[in-house]
């Protein structure tokens, strides 16, 4: 008899505070593996705290974390691996090139070098890969910026807008990285409604860190969206 | 996607050697901590020697300018040791590699050494023309290295703990010298102290045991003591 595979993320009543003010309040969700969540809400509603606990940056202040089946924060180190983050910040050092930026990191992730320029042919960076990142356009920095978040093949990956600054040419490029061709388990953040219901298999809506929407994306319309927003 | 179920963990020496590359590689390709520090330190040697309306100076006075001018070029060098990490987000790629945080410290206060052993290259020349009486004896000149050698790893340890800190606030240029210099008061006391006699005129020929002795302790003390406190820092 085929068994369910565990979920590979797990939030039960998780609060995340910043001083007095509650950030996540008791979100509550689980993301089944090879699965897609994306998360909908305004500017401050949490979406970005959501991906840095995940992401092991910020410590849960009340409630459960489980990610790939490990408790967070305690088994924080056990999942670094396994986890890749995408934020708005690329995350690279600006003097160093694409190339050597993602050297260091495959090196800290004891990753490759055939890896690292088998990703710069993959979102065709390859010619520049040797120039300073800030010589870089914005959509070159988030190119070698998705490279960096799949360098150690992650099997859960955090995505913050990812697909902001990238004219459809490299969101092409960048489908099989992070987009649900890769297979991987993710958290997406969209302020796209249709381009977000249609790319996920969850949707959540957050408003002032509240979880005020929870469903399969199927059953969710843009209208339900765009409530959030008012 | 590989179905990997173990997590995996880079060891400690080659993350330690990555991040201290890539120190030294981001220094040589946009030099900062370097220049800043050399510069200070050249500049101060000039202005004490119009100052002290003295054309040389010998023994306590020329262990002090040195030992002093060493201490706020470090302070330089430590304001900016965490800079780059800080401003492009290279922290939060650091804490998500699957590393142990203190490769971070250690790579940092290797960095930082080979920064102050540099700047004590340009330094101690400038130091020996501008200001240096009848110069020392190479067997003194060689314990005055020494001294500063210790020294240089004692401000390397409390630079970093302190810069790790400092680069939280906001005020990080304000609370790295509050914090650092007062901890570093004992380092400054043992170099000039210990390398006074050496550097006077037909000075003692061997250095004093104690001086390099308490500079080791001291460094033993807060390395370790910087060793184990040093991933809390980084912690939210």
């Amino acid at each position: 008899m085929p068994t369910e595979a565990p979920p590979a993320v797990v939030l039960e009543k998780l609060v995340r505070r910043f001083g007095e003010r509650v950030v996540l309040d008791e979100v509550t969700l689980s993301v089944p593996s090879g699965q897609t969540l994306v998360v909908f809400g305004p500017n401050g509603a949490g979406k970005s705290t959501l991906l840095r606990v995940l992401a092991t940056l910020l410590r849960p202040h009340r409630g459960v974390v489980k990610l790939l089946g490990e408790a967070l924060p305690d088994r924080a180190w056990a999942v670094r691996s396994r986890v890749g983050l995408l934020t708005h910040e690329s995350l690279l050092y600006r003097d160093l090139s694409a190339r050597e930026n993602l050297r260091f990191h495959a090196r800290l992730h004891g990753a490759t070098d055939e890896r690292v320029e088998e990703l710069l042919d993959a979102v065709k960076l390859r010619v520049r890969a040797g120039d300073p990142v800030h010589t870089y356009s914005r959509g070159m920095v988030q190119r070698a910026a998705v490279c960096r978040a799949v360098l150690h093949d992650p099997e859960i990956l955090l995505l913050d807008e990812p697909l902001s600054n990238l004219d459809p040419a490299a969101t092409e490029l960048v489908e099989p990285l992070i987009g649900r061709a890769s297979g991987r388990t993710r958290i997406v953040t969209s302020h796209d409604p249709a381009g977000g219901l249609a790319d996920g298999d969850l949707a959540l809506g957050l408003r002032a860190g509240r979880q005020v929407l929870l469903r399969a994306a199927a059953d969710v319309t843009v209208a339900d969206i765009g409530e959030l927003y008012r | 996607m590989s179905a990997t179920q173990e997590p995996r963990t880079t060891t400690t020496r080659a993350a330690i050697g990555a991040l201290l590359r890539k120190e030294l590689l981001l220094e040589r390709k946009v030099p900062q901590v370097i220049p800043a520090m050399g510069l200070f330190s050249i500049t101060t040697f000039v202005i004490f020697h119009f100052g002290l309306d003295q054309r040389t100076v010998e023994g306590p006075l020329a262990a002090g300018v040195l030992s002093v001018t060493l201490l706020f070029a470090a302070m330089l060098g430590a304001n900016r040791l965490f800079v780059s990490d800080k401003e492009e987000g290279g922290f939060d790629a650091l804490l998500l590699a699957p590393v142990d945080r203190t490769s971070l410290f250690v790579a940092k206060v290797l960095s930082f050494l080979a920064f102050l052993v540099v700047l004590e290259i340009v330094m101690l020349p400038a130091f020996t023309v501008l200001l240096l009486g009848p110069g020392p004896s190479v067997g003194q000149f060689a314990q005055v290295v020494g001294m500063l050698a210790l020294a240089d790893l004692g401000i390397a340890i409390i630079g970093t703990l302190v810069g790790a800190l400092s680069i939280q606030t906001r005020a990080r240029d304000l609370i790295l010298p509050l914090i650092a210099l007062p901890l570093l008061v004992p380092v400054i006391i043992c170099l000039s102290q210990g390398i006074a006699p050496l550097l006077a005129q037909e000075g003692a020929s061997t250095l004093a045991g104690r001086w390099p002795a308490v500079l080791g302790l001291y460094d033993l003390i807060f390395g370790l003591l910087a060793f184990a406190v040093f991933d809390f820092l980084l912690d939210d």
